[in-house]
């Protein structure tokens, strides 16, 4: 079974302690409503989905307020054992922002229900009404080789399906899910049966047909299980031994996913599809970073495995902007370096005019969110967020809940695929003017104007539970070293690529201090991220010639960091001042400010843009940040002659 | 896995299934002492033992079941 589909993986994995914050939901400050829909934002077991419902069904039965969940009943008719799906609709269904209340007539009991005026059903007064039909429902007969007896039993089926409509309409004028038909598993001829009039694959074939042109246009909506069940694979779909046990009409392992479409449907019917796609650009748009790795660097191309990959993702937003879901960005990069490929590169799909707001800058992406959120005045809900990084994902899910965020998966394969996998813009139905919908947001990629910083960024950094561990330049860590001085553009302050043999100098220089830094959060290991070179200038002073850093732990507080740990061994190496360069690149602007937020004195500036600046060892304590700090391998440092 | 460990997990198993973090797993214990073991829930707690045990019981091993006695040695008997 594909784990993608039958795990929900585009959902982040539910808390260890799910129980125990179920148990506390409504009374931890939040509203329930607002607990429930987070608890439901997992990728939840049948289990979790049951004991889920069973507090959703206690507040409804008590009249509790589920705010700012939306009510809906929904009457469920089935030829199947419906118990163990139902709490799982309820489940899924508040993931999507809907109360669910369901209504369960007697066991089989689908044409009385839908037919007598004052049937469990019709009387309870439902929004819709989903029939929850199979194969098994349908007087399916064969008539091998005998069209027109197929035909026959086509027509009888569709009659039987349209009086079960006008009775549902004219009884209790719900609107009516009508499902598709998944084939059984076994063929009877092989392939024989695909086309030969009056198997069960050819009769079945038809009825779906039939059944979209009837739905299509009528103000009902089609739950299209049979390509869920092709999706899955047939075998997948169908359990005999389920089946058998007690009549559960699929495999129970996929119960959590049919709720999440049946969730998906019920939602769109209140208006509730998201309407926006926000893309990060650097390796989800296209693989590589663009301020580190230049035009020529990132991988876009057609015959490159990688770059075919982002490709698809662009293809994707582009298909989705089509039928009128409006595309944004949100990056953390300097704005005119991120739309260069967008104005530039030959195989860039996306163009800056299918983008309605750009957000690049440097500033934490929830709050670029929000700006898009009111530069589109659509509201949270209505957005989509698509990032390769846990960081950021995690960032806004914590500040932003109403934002959809997907996880991706480790191979960028499989991004376009988890995205739509997700159902994020289902529709129930669409009109021409959807085709137009994109563009009304258009404004050839305009910046939005950000707000504040969203609150709570520093509280979400704690909870990364960091370790940032410090070490001298050594041999194991030469290449990475070398690697990350002559490729990081964005995040450096001064630009000066050297050898492996120069780094190997500076490793053994008695008068050249050096850090590399690693960093390590909850979501693993990110490996170095910053690289520092201190060179003794006149006595007691160090010039700080290299300092840089991986843009992807920018806001993080890194580089406060490392100051102090800098500060830590010039103190002890008895060195008094620390002087630092700023010379500027075309791609370095980010980085203007770094010396003068850290707390260093301006003391020079030529013509050019090239600053100094100055810090006093003697009482400078710089900011913390909530890290644990490892320091190792700096034995040999004492014996250096520094001074 | 001995005894201690397999009735540990079982317990976990319970406690999600049934919702109720009191009930005490011994091999004695049935149906009947377990407030909502119908037969409905009993397909569920069967469907989690097997995703927990990684474990695929028959149809009518599924049926015969008496106590739990029983489906800790059906799954001993697997794993």
């Amino acid at each position: 079974m594909n784990p993608l589909y039958s795990e929900l993986q585009w959902l982040p994995r539910p808390p260890q302690d799910f129980s125990n914050l179920l148990k506390a939901a409504g009374t931890s400050g939040e509203s329930l409503g607002y607990d429930i829909r987070f608890l439901a934002s997992f990728a939840l077991d049948l289990n979790q989905l049951t004991r889920l419902a069973k507090v959703i069904g206690k507040a409804n039965s008590e009249a509790a307020s589920l705010h700012p969940l939306t009510p809906f009943r929904l009457a469920v008719l089935s030829n199947g054992t419906t118990d163990m799906l139902l709490p799982s609709l309820v489940g899924s269904a508040a993931r999507h922002g809907i109360a669910l209340e369901v209504i369960q007539p007697s066991y089989d009991q689908v044409a009385q229900e839908a037919l007598t005026p004052d049937s469990k059903v019709n009387s309870s007064k439902p929004d819709a009404v989903l029939l929850a039909l199979d194969y098994r429902a349908l007087p399916l007969k064969l008539s091998l080789g005998d069209p027109e007896a197929a035909s026959a039993i086509v027509q009888g089926v569709l009659g039987y399906l349209q009086a079960l409509r006008e009775g549902i309409k004219a009884n209790s004028n719900a609107v009516c899910i009508f499902q598709t038909f998944a084939p059984p598993a076994e063929p009877l001829f092989g392939s024989l049966d695909r086309l030969l009039p009056g198997t069960f694959r050819n009769l079945i074939d038809a009825i779906n047909r039939e059944l979209c042109a009837y739905v299509h246009g009528s103000g009902d909506v089609l739950l299209d299980v049979a390509g869920l069940a092709e999706t899955l694979g047939l075998a997948n779909w169908h359990d005999p031994v389920m089946w058998n046990l007690g009549k559960f009409p699929f495999s129970a392992e996929l119960i959590p996913l049919y709720g999440d479409h049946v969730a998906r449907a019920v939602a769109a019917i209140r208006g509730k599809s998201r309407k926006t796609l926000i893309l990060d650009l650097d390796n989800t748009v296209w693989g590589g970073v663009i301020g580190d790795d230049g035009l020529e660097g990132i991988l876009i191309a057609q015959g490159d495995a990688r770059g075919e990959a982002h490709l698809a993702v662009q293809r994707l937003a582009l298909d989705l902007r089509q039928r009128g879901i409006v595309l944004a960005v949100s990056s953390k990069n300097t704005d005119e370096v991120a739309r260069e490929p967008f104005l530039k590169h030959p195989e860039m799909l996306l163009k800056l005019d299918h983008i309605a707001v750009f957000q690049a800058n440097w500033n934490d992406k929830a709050t670029n969110i929000q700006a898009i959120a009111e530069e589109l005045t659509l509201g949270l809900d209505a957005m989509v967020f698509l990032d390769d990084n846990p960081v950021e994902r995690g960032l806004v899910r914590k500040l932003l809940p109403q934002v959809a965020v997907p996880e991706l998966p480790d191979e960028p394969a499989y991004y376009a695929r988890t995205l739509a996998a997700a159902g994020y813009f289902e529709a129930i139905a669409f009109a021409t003017e959807d085709l137009k919908r994109a563009g009304f947001y258009q404004d050839n990629a305009k910046r939005a104007s950000l707000q504040k910083q969203v609150g709570g960024v520093d509280a979400y950094l704690a909870s990364l539970d960091m370790t940032i561990t410090f070490q001298p330049f050594d041999s194991t860590g030469r290449a990475r070293i070398v690697q990350l001085i002559n490729k990081s553009n964005q995040y450096n302050l001064t630009t000066r690529r050297y050898t492996d043999p120069e780094v190997s100098d500076a490793e053994n220089a008695p008068d050249v201090f050096t850090l590399q830094v690693r960093l390590q959060d909850i979501f693993g290991d990110n490996g170095m991220i910053s690289v520092i070179i201190c060179r003794t200038g006149e006595p007691g002073v160090w010039e700080i010639d290299t300092w840089l850093m991986s843009c992807r732990v920018l806001g993080r507080k890194v580089e406060h960091m490392v100051l102090r740990e800098i500060l830590n061994h010039a103190r002890e190496a008895r060195i008094q001042k620390l002087i630092g360069t700023y010379r500027p690149t075309e791609k370095n602007k980010l980085v203007i400010d770094h010396y003068k937020k850290l707390g260093f004195t301006n003391i020079a500036a030529d013509g050019n843009g090239l600053t100094r600046w100055e810090m006093i060892v003697e009482g400078a304590e710089p900011e913390t940040a909530p890290m644990n700090v490892v320091s190792q391998g700096f034995i040999a440092s004492r014996e250096k002659t520094f001074a | 896995m001995d005894d201690a460990q397999l009735y540990s997990r079982l317990t976990s198993v319970f406690h999600d299934v049934f919702d109720d973090e009191t009930i005490e797993v011994t091999p004695q214990l049935t149906a009947m002492d377990v407030d909502g073991w119908d037969s409905l829930t009993h397909i569920r707690l069967i469907l989690t033992v097997e995703k927990a045990f990684k474990v695929k019981f028959s149809t009518s091993e599924i049926g015969k079941l008496e106590n739990v006695g029983q489906l800790a040695a059906l799954i001993k008997g697997r794993s």
